[in-house]
């Protein structure tokens, strides 16, 4: 739960001619209207303030204020001078929207154990009153009861049904009419309302039945076990509910609630809440990773399962980023903290994770169109039902039957199933996806998801490791390979190409068994997709791909030419390096296939999904990267710019694509592709335009996001398949449109049963997804 | 045909005219915002078998606060889902919960309950 109060929690210190602040207090004690204005003139009057609102039904002040003048504590010594409680919420330091909202499950732990008592009275009365409403099926034991003093005994029986187990019904039918709107409870409430006035006529004033031929017969019995049944469906539907966001809560749950912080030279406990930017922190083996940040000291391995959901420890050393909620495996060490609060990995995870929650399934439109004039449309097909079988029942029986198929259309009606039928698959579906690291935007990312047919794959850094490295470094005849690397690692230093890195890498291994001392690059150009040129030690250096050398008009040389000829055979990525518009050398460059490519990709075709990969490499690499995976079809030689258009070129064809990437060069084309997958816990940028972010970085997140996807779109269909065919099949049948033809009626108890049942069905339907792996 | 039902047979249909009246055409209250020093706009809403006010009209572009006060324990208004702003929300029974959001284009925004039976609607102009 948010509270403006934390939101608008005033720094301790402001210096006076500061802006307005506004604040809100929430107030306890008020209970009336003068309360309120009187709460309200008080804060007005005091020095300092500027405006003050109090809003009684939300119990809270708005105050404006000089925070120079006055402060919090000012306020609410005003508030409590004028006989009123400001209440103050644990407003934690920093924000901390994980904190485990334990007041809120507190109280929904309260509510459902009152509907649980509700249950059981309304049970057991009514296990009492059915035998008792069915003694006439033994005339002789009738003989010996009068019929008026059983009535009575029942009514009796019947009331604390009504009242006590029942009762939120009719308030919240009453509270919903005043509104113009009806729901569930509406339907319940006239169902089960009517029958018993009906009952209550007949008991208090039986002769009136009588002289107008008909028999007083009560329904108290089908009162109650309505009521009964319909708590049960509650209650099984509230314990189903607080499963599908158990993955969320276990979520949350995994923060960790201390953290062993330096302070002033002392190790020190203090509560999450306490730590703040900056701070070190200490962490020893089995210890959970308090907040986010860098390490400064230590080495260790530490379990990032809960995030990524890679099950194998990460290897982290100085300088590596540690998260929070990860668990500490062998080594001790210390970190400064990066992040807190909402800020952190963890934070950020939940976040996205609730407002996929909170998403609408496009798919889900014609339901919400069908719930929004559901309840009315019943209750109008209820009355017609009346005035049919009112029409048309022979005289004796008409007002009975009329009755009985007016409450059975009105209680099997179940507009739940309509609501519940996406939302739950939902919850569960994404609550999932985090457990496996795999992070659903929204609900029509899900749905795309399900579209798919076309998977494009960036190779680098999703089928690869994407971090390359250099395996040959030929010069030409004549240049020695000593002098040469410098001169390339000082123009790579200042790309951010990964093939730079992996140059610059390469040269600092060999310089640190020759010791030259790095010289600087000045007019650095980046050639984007070709490579990169720049002036050192006064001579022009251009290193990049064939089409660099070929735009600058360089020639290969007949040795080198051949060298590449043979790089490219072997898969190489091949850099030409040229200097004074020379061709001097080549660097081969591998960047390895990760283990888990190959199987996940043949998961991705098990699925019926045609894989295609593309690169900015050449065609030889590329080809023999895709045989090694098992990918047929690929595009080479891609730049950078034209990957969105490689998108929409398979779009074209008429598939559905997702398309998988890792970096910012990607962001266009996953904001192209019909899905977007960003991959490796991604960069800002490529989340914002990812349908669904990976945590882990292997492609077995990509199928396992492709298949849950679909699993979860499968579960919504069933489920809402179902509770159209529910209802459309039940409502006619409670009408009595099989009597004329089978003699069938549907008793409003079998009705209260499936309706209850039908919702929980739903349910259950969804929380089934949580069976899902990848294997099925 | 008796008296009898030709009585019921009228009275029902006149009652399923009203009841189509009663929750479709029936006009709503509308409410508009009041933005606070902050240029938050704040409205508060009753939720109580329903949402009053049901229609809100808020400014485009100024951030706007939503308070629920969730008045009953009835199981049907526990949750709040704003769609297009990607909000789901509990509503804790007797207790005010704050939503915000910013409305960056003019149109009808629905809000629901979890099921979708209670509604209502926010109108960025």
């Amino acid at each position: 739960m948010s509270t403006p109060a934390a939101t608008s929690a005033a720094p301790a210190s402001t210096s006076p001619g500061a802006p307005p602040r506004t604040e809100t207090l929430h107030i306890e004690g008020m209970t009336c209207a003068s309360c309120s204005n009187f709460v309200e003139r008080a804060l007005s009057r005091t020095p300092g303030v500027l405006r003050a609102t109090v809003n009684l039904a939300a119990e809270k002040a708005t105050v404006e204020y000089t925070p120079g003048q006055i402060d919090h504590a000012g306020l609410k010594a005003a508030v409590e001078q004028a006989g009123y409680q400001v209440f103050e919420p644990q407003a934690p330091a920093a924000p901390n929207v994980l904190a485990a909202d334990e007041e809120l499950a507190e109280r929904k732990a309260r509510t459902y154990l009152d509907l649980k008592r509700r249950f059981q009275v309304a049970v057991v009365l009514a296990v009492i009153i059915m035998p008792l409403s069915m003694l006439m099926l033994w005339p002789a034991l009738m003989a010996r009861i009068s019929m008026p003093v059983l009535n009575y005994g029942l009514l009796l029986l019947t009331l604390p049904v009504l009242l006590y187990s029942g009762r939120e019904f009719y308030v919240s039918a009453w509270n919903g009419l005043r509104h113009r709107t009806a729901s569930m409870d509406t339907l319940i409430a006239v169902g089960t309302g009517a029958a018993f006035l009906y009952s209550l006529a007949a008991t208090v004033a039986p002769g009136f039945f009588q002289r107008q031929g008909l028999a007083p017969d009560v329904y108290y019995d089908t009162t109650a076990t309505i009521i009964a049944l319909i708590l049960l469906g509650k209650v099984l539907e509230s314990r189903a509910k607080a499963k599908t966001s158990a993955a969320i809560k276990a979520l949350i749950g995994l923060q960790a609630k201390t953290a062993r912080v330096l302070r002033g030279g002392q190790e020190v406990d203090v509560p999450l809440e306490q730590v703040r930017h900056g701070d070190e922190v200490l962490v020893r083996p089995g210890e959970k990773v308090a907040t986010d940040g860098l390490i400064l000291e230590g080495r260790s391995a530490l379990d990032e399962s809960m995030l990524t959901g890679e099950s194998l420890p990460v290897e982290k050393s100085v300088g590596d980023q540690v998260f929070g909620a990860t668990i500490n495996k062998t080594g001790s060490f210390r970190f400064r903290v990066s992040q807190v609060g909402t800020n952190t990995v963890l934070a950020q995870i939940v976040k996205l994770v609730e407002d996929a929650q909170g998403s609408r399934a496009p798919i889900q439109r014609l339901a919400d169109k069908i719930s929004a004039v559901f309840v009315p449309i019943v209750i109008m097909l209820a009355i017609a039902t009346f005035v049919v079988w009112f029409a048309l029942a022979p005289a004796g029986q008409r007002l009975p039957l009329a009755l009985v198929n007016f409450v059975a259309v009105l209680i099997i009606a179940c507009p739940c199933a309509l609501g519940l039928a996406t939302p739950t698959a939902i919850m569960v579906g994404t609550g999932l996806g985090a457990r496996h690291g795999v992070l659903i935007r929204n609900a029509e990312a899900l749905e795309k998801a399900y579209q798919v047919d076309t998977v494009l794959l960036d190779k680098t850094g999703t089928i690869t490791k994407g971090e390359p490295a250099v395996t040959e470094f030929i010069t030409a005849p004549g240049t020695a390979p000593a002098a040469l690397l410098p001169l390339l690692a000082a123009v790579e230093r200042r790309s951010e190409h990964p093939l730079a890195a992996a140059v610059v890498r390469y040269a600092d291994l060999q310089q640190q068994q020759v010791r030259t001392a790095p010289v600087e690059a000045t007019d650095f150009v980046a050639h984007e997709g070709r490579g990169a040129g720049a002036t050192v030690a006064e001579q022009t250096v251009l290193i990049g791909n064939r089409r660099l050398l070929d735009e600058h008009n360089i020639m290969l040389g007949s040795e080198l030419e051949l060298a590449a000829d043979g790089l490219l055979a072997q898969a190489r990525t091949v850099l030409y390096a040229a200097v004074a518009g020379r061709a001097v050398a080549l660097v081969g460059v591998a960047d390895t296939v990760r283990d888990t490519s190959e199987t996940a990709i043949r998961q991705l075709q098990s699925q019926g999904l045609e894989v295609v990969m593309m690169t900015g490499d050449n065609h030889q690499t590329a080809e023999k990267v895709a045989a090694q995976v098992g990918i047929s079809r690929f595009y080479a030689e891609v730049l950078p710019a034209d990957k969105a258009g490689k998108v929409q070129q398979l779009q074209a064809e008429g598939r559905t694509v997702a398309m998988v990437g890792d970096g910012i060069n990607d962001a266009p084309a996953l904001a192209r592709a019909d899905l977007g997958l960003a991959m490796g816990a991604g960069t800002d940028v490529a989340m914002e335009a990812a349908g669904i972010t990976l945590m882990r970085s292997d492609l077995q997140g990509v199928a396992t996001a492709i298949a849950l996807s679909r699993q979860t779109v499968r579960t919504i269909r069933q489920n809402l398949f179902f509770a159209f065919i529910y209802n459309a099949l039940g409502i006619p049948i409670a009408a009595g449109l099989l009597y004329p033809f089978t003699g069938w009626l549907l008793s409003p108890m079998l009705a209260a049963a499936a309706m209850a049942l039908s919702s929980v069905s739903v349910l259950t339907n969804s929380l089934r997804l949580r069976g899902f792996s990848i294997e099925k | 045909m008796d008296a009898s039902q030709i009585i019921v047979t009228l009275l029902g249909t006149g009652l399923i005219g009203f009841v189509g009246w009663f929750f479709f055409a029936a006009p709503h209250r509308v409410a508009t915002a009041v933005a606070d020093g902050g240029g938050v706009q704040q409205v508060a809403i009753q939720v109580q078998g329903g949402y009053s006010p049901d229609v809100i009209e808020v400014a485009l572009g100024q951030p706007v606060q939503l308070h629920f006060y969730r008045n009953e324990t009835a199981g049907c208004s526990e949750e709040l889902l704003l769609p297009d702003f990607g909000i789901r929300r509990e509503l804790p029974a007797f207790q005010t919960t704050t939503v915000e959001l910013r409305p960056d284009k003019p149109g009808t925004y629905p809000f629901t309950c979890g099921m979708g039976m209670l509604r209502g609607s926010l109108l960025v102009r």
